[in-house]
């Protein structure tokens, strides 16, 4: 099976034999994976039950729970490596995803659409309705995206939490490394984009 | 085979010393144990490969006889809802294992079996055992099959217990372990019960230091006691509110005789007459001695303050299937969340998932679907994988 290509870059951004705990982790895939062919351990956390199954039928292992109800079970510094993909958008306390995952790993990879296009923004403005598009196919009112971002508000939220940005690459509508404008303007031209992020090691921050 | 014959239709309980007098059993406790009299029951069939064993470890009530029937198609075994061929434990693919435990009372031997040394009886000179002395058993019985390895252990409450142990002691030897409402460590409260159930039996007139099995009768008041109140430790109050409510027995009897206050106390409500049923039913198939033997055994299984364990795990291949239910409160999902956090700290494959059921610790022997499912799919990913 091959492996979404987001996902795909996920995976490269996180090295061999890492410890992963990956934060809604759907079916599975990511963490298959990295530890069928990049001998990575670690689980996952999923609220579906069909995500359930996925990683039960695939021997991914998983915990069956809430990420907004926190992760007060895992230790300090216990893995190497969160992942939030496709999944800060759908929580209801973003931030507390991010100050957890500051506080259990060293190092942290968020991968979420970006509310900003311009094709967002154009149809809002031009609309003025709530905006759709392949990556947001759902209404406002069943959208499970309870919390939507442009980048810039993303990169915002990643330094108030104490959290660096390492590396972005910025997405294209079939979630792709963009190139081109993409890459110069994000924010305008990028559909996602996945974040490497690490810890500050500023002790004032939080 | 017709379906009021159920899926698995006649089965037999089958018998085999494995241990005898020039080669005991040596307990964890260092004694020894002869001879070593296993009853179990076999479902499937053994693969040519020997690679689709799934062993069944009961519970602390639990026998041999986990499905199908002895001749009256309507008493099936414990565990039948999820054993037979196209159900989780599908015997189709799988050739499925299950003894009653060492200390047992049905079939196996226990504290009321015959002592070789005195021609009598063991009662309380049976040693005392651990889990690990019922993993050395299983162990040993698979071996007397041929097998080598199982392909996944499960268990329910003690059952998972034994699965627990047995990936500990032989990290390399179980693929896949499927605790149901376990625990690795029982608390205070459980030992509480416990305590309640062991002074019951002991306290009885006719218990007489374990040595009553030449009497008219044994303990049991106490024996039925005992099992009076682990029941209402099985149920959730949603389950018991939901089979009995305050339903009484005989809404339209008449007030107390004044002539025979006492009948006033007996049974009334609905729930009373359940417990009483449950009691006396128990005492038919039940040994006091193996209840007081295995209670202990629970009370005392701690496998993680074993600090020898946490090197095993670096070897472990076992991946884990952790099942509790929402409205268990007997071993609730703090429990399994504990072992989840053992394991996963270590590094060890391990996954959870709390079950909504109204049914309580009871919830393990139904057929609630998203359970049955969560088996289903753990024992397939291990079947294709072998």
């Amino acid at each position: 099976m091959t492996l979404r290509p987001d996902l795909r870059l996920v995976a490269d951004l996180i090295g061999a034999d890492s410890r992963v705990l990956d934060l809604g982790c759907g079916d599975g895939a990511l963490l298959d994976e990295l530890i069928t062919n990049r001998s990575c351990s670690g689980w996952g956390v999923e609220l579906s039950d069909d995500g359930f199954y996925g990683c039960l039928a695939r021997g991914v292992p998983v915990v069956q729970g809430d990420v907004d109800r926190g992760l007060e079970d895992v230790e300090d510094d216990e893995v190497d490596v969160v992942v939030l993909s496709e999944t800060i958008q759908a929580l209801r306390r973003p931030e507390l995803a991010l100050r957890e995952m500051r506080r259990v790993a060293q190092r942290g990879i968020v991968s979420l659409p970006n509310f900003g296009h311009w094709r967002l923004r154009l149809e809002l403005l031009t609309r003025g309705r709530m905006p759709t598009s392949p990556e947001l196919p759902n209404q406002w009112y069943s959208t499970p995206n309870i919390h939507l971002c442009t980048l810039s508000d993303f990169e915002d939220l990643v330094g108030e939490s104490g959290l660096t940005i390492v590396d972005r690459i910025p997405l294209d509508g079939s979630q792709r490394r963009a190139s081109g404008l993409a890459g110069a303007r994000p924010n305008l031209f990028a559909a996602g984009a996945v974040y490497s992020l690490e810890r500050n090691s500023d002790i004032l921050n939080p | 085979m017709t379906t009021a014959d159920g899926p698995l239709g006649l089965v037999e309980t089958q018998r085999v010393v494995l241990f005898e007098e020039g080669s005991p059993l040596v307990l964890a406790s260092g004694r020894e144990l002869a001879p070593v009299e296993v009853a179990f029951e076999t479902y499937g069939t053994l693969s040519p490969e020997r690679d689709n064993v799934v062993f069944l470890c009961h519970a602390l009530t639990g026998d041999a006889h986990a499905a199908g029937h002895h001749g009256d198609s309507s008493e099936r075994g414990w565990w039948d809802n999820i054993i037979g061929p196209g159900r989780p434990v599908d015997t189709d693919r799988y050739f499925v294992v299950c003894p009653n435990l060492l200390g047992g009372c049905q079939g196996t031997t226990g504290p009321a079996s015959t002592d070789p040394r005195t021609g009598k009886p063991y009662g309380l000179r049976f040693p005392a055992i651990t889990v690990k002395d019922l993993v050395a058993v299983h162990r040993a019985l698979l071996s007397h099959l041929g097998i080598e390895r199982p392909m996944a252990v499960l268990g329910g409450s003690l059952g998972g217990m034994q699965a627990l142990q047995w990936a500990l002691d032989y990290p390399t030897e179980v693929p896949g372990a499927a605790m149901v409402c376990a625990t690795s460590r029982l608390t205070a409260q459980n030992i509480a019960f416990s305590a309640v159930a062991r002074e019951a039996i002991m306290r009885d007139p006719d218990f007489n230091g374990g040595d009553f099995y030449d009497q008219e009768k044994g303990p049991e008041l106490g024996l039925a006691l005992a099992r009076m109140t682990a029941h209402i430790t099985y149920l959730s109050e949603e389950a018991m509110r939901q089979k009995f409510g305050r339903r009484r027995q005989d809404p339209s009897a008449p007030t107390p005789d004044p002539d025979a206050p006492e009948s006033d106390f007996e049974v009334d409500f609905e729930v009373e007459s359940y417990l009483r049923h449950q009691g006396t039913a128990f005492l038919d198939r039940f040994d006091a001695n193996t209840y007081l033997y295995f209670s202990r055994m629970m009370d005392r299984f701690d496998p993680f303050a074993d600090n020898q364990v946490f090197e095993r795990l670096k070897t472990l291949v076992t991946r884990f299937l952790l099942v509790s239910f929402d409205t268990d409160w007997r071993f609730d999902s703090s429990h399994s969340r504990v072992i989840q956090r053992q394991l996963a700290r270590a590094g060890v494959p391990v996954s959870f998932r709390e079950i909504e059921s109204p049914w309580g610790h009871d919830s393990f022997l139904l057929e609630v679907p998203e359970y049955h499912r969560t088996v289903d799919t753990f024992l397939d990913s291990l079947w294709r994988e072998r």
